[in-house]
């Protein structure tokens, strides 16, 4: 095993001395700088500004993220993070790791009022149930009509996945007390739970459920990218729960004024022009061009549904009881 | 009792994969501090070791007879369906996942056969789903574990046999029951052991939170809890399930004494083949229809997306192919040194030391990785590592599987010329070269065959040391799955698929041609 360091000491040595230009660390999720995320254009278009490196360090997802800043604590080489949502920023918050944001950043354009001292909202989504329109003429409009109908749903779990903790959230903050009888109403429609994401969208697109949990803005991808307007999200009246995807420097960067550079170019025009079609969310300020065509074709729920930090903290413990409690009889 | 270096160098590679094995945990539990078990520690625990136990042994049913329809047939293709028919050991969780539902599921060709004939419609999710996927999944290992040991038995066993006038009862009483009771524990417990650690194929199918696994509760300490102590306590009990079942299973076989034949391949004498002429068959094309049909859709969904596939895909395919080989090259050799020194001990001590050889089957990837960043983040970035860890880990997940095909090998040779070797006075490093290599050319190739395979198949992203940018195929599949590009990743599994199998038949048919010479 002592050849892995020796490996280790070698590549570091001749990434130094390649490169004299400060490197700005940025942490964030997986699919964020994959080919066609939005990292390889956001890098190029801060880099031919900068007169700096920025170099992506990838974890699998915002909770992966949060973990491993915890295990590195204050030893850590990030000097921004992208890619933790509010449901995370309590926790994060507690670390004490983060930075003041800087001053002056425009306000983001959310369904909600926000203000945050240290966390800087990139992007946003609300949570949905997407189903193909083709093949599920009527969709219920209530979470009691969903449990009441004989549709088949597939749902994350909300211990391994980010959008399954939404749903749990969700279902809570939209019924409080109410919560767990409308996971017992609902347990006969889950086909199953997954593991991730990918895995229940995937199990949606080969037909072994009517509907899954994702986002309004889903459809768009099969609109624009393939041209299928066969997909889109049902609108709940009690309303959608938020998801919004955000941004921070980290305390301890040695880089403070480039990091805080890096949020500014984040939420400029310029990288959020790119957010939609490569995150498929919605942008945190619509861009000076408006949002891609297809994005007006989407639901836009009536009622927005928005849990604080700490709420979101202090409720999913007992709220994933009562879902254990629900599912597991 | 220790003498020459091949013993020496397996007993010190046995004990460097036991270090590490244990370290993982051992770091985690350190760093933060374990926590008690609790109540739902323990019904993960118990989930985990029914479905996996009820896996081994449906798979093991299936996998006898199959096994031995295989080694008794004679017919055109037999070799190249006997190949095929491991693909399912190389897919990827989820991509299984959606082979089987494309053949099972709502819409699959089952349900549609049902419905036509009025049926109710066939629920896959639960337990029973379950269990059906991992017979999906491992029947093939299982079958070519079990093969290689009918394929072991010297072929003038046989002939005697016929020349005694033995009936099918005397064949299974002094030559199948005895080859069985040295191969079947080590297949039950391979299967067990992979079925342990299932985690995606366990939750997706087993439909909920039910179907809680020791790993998704790895899962929920880590990232819904934000608590590594309780990660490593679970990683434990999983590390102490290994180690039981592993010391029950083997010490549950004898090897077996068939002493040494002249190395030919074994043909079975007319008056034999006769048994099972009808049963065979029929077996042979259920066990066909049961494993290639979810192939054949994973081929049909795969192919229209294979030509338009992105260029990073391929690069990630280029990748893991290379580590495939770097892998199939390492662990057989290690595997080999450390089955040199397991046949020189004792048979208790052998148990104990094997049971601990396999422990890194069950090591959780979020254990492993979180260990290895803790202690290596020091001197690199995750990131510059991302490739040797992977080929690392590899190695390590692999090596059981290794161990356990090469391990009848070495005894047999050890058995059957052993005593000639000694008195003829050979020093070890021409022992190693002249006596085991050539007798054990066949599962060697085996071995190298399917180590190189897992490797190739397994997610390969151990946490924490992933690096999009340098993407194995199988993490550049499920980064696919993830953005929606559906088409794509059917085409990457496609590929995945192929390769693997080529990587496979490329080095087994190396060993098969070695053991000729």
């Amino acid at each position: 095993m002592k050849i892995l360091p020796m490996i280790a000491g070698l590549l570091a040595a001749t990434a130094a001395v390649a490169d004299d230009h400060p490197v700005l660390t940025v942490y964030t999720y997986d699919s964020f700088v994959a080919e066609w995320g939005p990292g390889p254009a956001i890098e190029a278009g801060f880099e031919a500004a900068c007169g700096c490196d920025l170099a992506f360090v990838t974890a699998g997802d915002g909770a992966a993220l949060l973990s491993r800043l915890k295990l590195e604590g204050t030893g850590t080489g990030a000097d921004v993070v992208v890619g933790l949502d509010q449901n995370l920023i309590a926790e994060a918050r507690d670390t004490g790791l983060f930075a003041t944001l800087p001053e002056g950043l425009p306000s983001p354009e959310l369904p909600v009022a926000w203000s945050d001292p240290e966390f800087v909202p990139f992007d946003w989504g609300w949570f949905a149930f997407v189903y193909d329109r083709t093949k599920t003429p009527d969709v219920p409009g209530t979470f009691e009509a969903l449990a009441a109908s004989d549709l088949r749903i597939v749902i994350q779990d909300p211990r391994s996945s980010t959008p399954g903790l939404g749903l749990l959230l969700w279902v809570k903050a939209a019924y409080g007390d109410g919560a767990k009888s409308i996971w017992e109403g609902l347990a006969d429609n889950i086909v199953t739970v997954t593991p991730g994401w990918s895995e229940a969208y995937g199990l949606f697109l080969e037909g072994e459920a009517d509907m899954v949990l994702s986002y309004t803005t889903s459809p768009a991808y099969h609109l624009i990218a393939e041209g299928d307007d066969s997909k889109a999200a049902a609108p709940f009246s009690e309303g959608h729960l938020l998801q919004v995807e955000v941004a921070a420097t980290l305390a301890g960067s040695d880089q403070p004024e480039l990091a805080g550079a890096f949020l500014r170019y984040l939420i400029s025009d310029a990288a959020q022009a790119g957010i939609p079609e490569t995150n498929w969310m919605y942008p945190a300020r619509v861009p000076a061009g408006g949002l891609p065509e297809g994005f007006d074709t989407l639901v836009r729920p009536e009622k927005t549904l928005v849990l604080t930090p700490e709420e979101a903290r202090a409720q999913r413990g007992p709220a994933l009881a009562e879902w254990l409690e629900a599912l597991v009889r | 009792v220790i003498r020459g270096w091949p013993a020496v160098a397996g007993a010190l590679g046995l004990t460097l994969v036991v270090t590490v094995t244990l370290a993982a945990p051992t770091v985690l539990g350190t760093a933060v501090g374990l926590s008690a078990p609790d109540e739902p520690m323990l019904s993960a625990v118990r989930f985990t070791a029914v479905q996996a136990a009820l896996s081994a042994l449906v798979t093991c049913a299936f996998a006898v007879p199959l096994s031995r329809a295989l080694f008794r047939s004679r017919f055109p293709g037999r070799e190249a369906l006997i190949l095929c028919l491991g693909a399912p050991f190389l897919l990827p969780a989820i991509v299984a996942v959606l082979a089987i539902l494309a053949v099972f599921g709502r819409s699959g060709p089952v349900n549609t056969a049902m419905a036509m004939a009025g049926l109710q419609e066939v629920q896959i999710w639960g337990l029973d789903g379950v269990v059906l996927a991992h017979v999906f999944l491992n029947l093939p290992l299982a079958t070519r574990m079990l093969l290689d040991g009918w394929a072991a038995i010297p072929c003038e066993r046989f002939r005697t046999a016929a020349a005694l006038g033995f009936g099918p009862g005397d064949v299974a009483r002094l030559i199948e029951r005895p080859m069985l009771r040295d191969r079947l524990p080590g297949a039950v417990l391979a299967v067990f052991l992979i079925c342990l650690t299932s985690f995606a194929v366990a939750l997706t199918i087993g439909g909920g939170p039910r179907a809680t696994t020791v790993e998704l509760a790895i899962y929920q300490a880590f990232r819904f809890e934000f608590d590594p102590g309780r990660a490593a306590t679970l990683s434990l009990l999983q590390t102490a399930l290994c180690l039981a079942a592993g010391i029950a299973v083997l010490s549950l076989g004898a090897p077996v004494g068939f002493g040494a034949g002249k190395g030919r391949h074994a043909q079975l004498p007319d008056g034999l083949r006769r048994v099972g002429r009808l049963s065979d068959p029929i077996l042979i094309v259920f066990a066909t229809l049961f494993l290639a049909g979810p192939i054949l859709a994973l081929l049909a969904a795969g192919l229209p997306g294979l030509v338009s596939l992105p260029a990073a895909v391929w690069e990630a395919a280029a990748r893991s192919a290379t580590i495939a080989v770097l892998v199939a090259v390492i662990c057989p050799t290690l595997a080999l040194l450390i089955a040199v020194f397991l046949v020189r001990l004792p048979q208790r001590g052998a148990h104990l030391a094997e049971a601990l050889a396999l422990m890194p089957i069950v090591i959780s990837p979020l254990v492993l990785g979180t260990a290895a960043f803790l202690v290596l983040r020091t001197h690199a970035t995750p990131q510059a590592l991302a490739l040797p860890v992977t080929l690392g880990a590899n190695t390590l997940l692999s090596l059981p599987f290794a161990l356990r095909i090469l391990l009848p090998a070495v005894r047999a040779s050890e058995a059957g010329f052993g005593r000639l070797a000694d008195s003829l006075g050979l020093c070890a490093g021409t022992r190693l070269l002249r006596l085991t290599l050539p007798q054990t050319a066949r599962p060697l190739g085996f071995a190298a065959g399917l180590t190189a395979a897992f490797s190739m198949g397994d997610l390969g992203a151990i946490a924490l040391f992933a690096d999009p940018t340098a993407a194995t195929l199988p993490y550049q599949l499920s980064l696919l799955m993830g953005s929606y590009r559906m088409d794509d990743a059917h085409g990457a599994a496609l590929l995945l698929v192929v390769l693997g199998l080529a990587l496979f038949a490329v080095l087994e048919r190396g060993g098969n041609a070695l053991a000729r010479t």
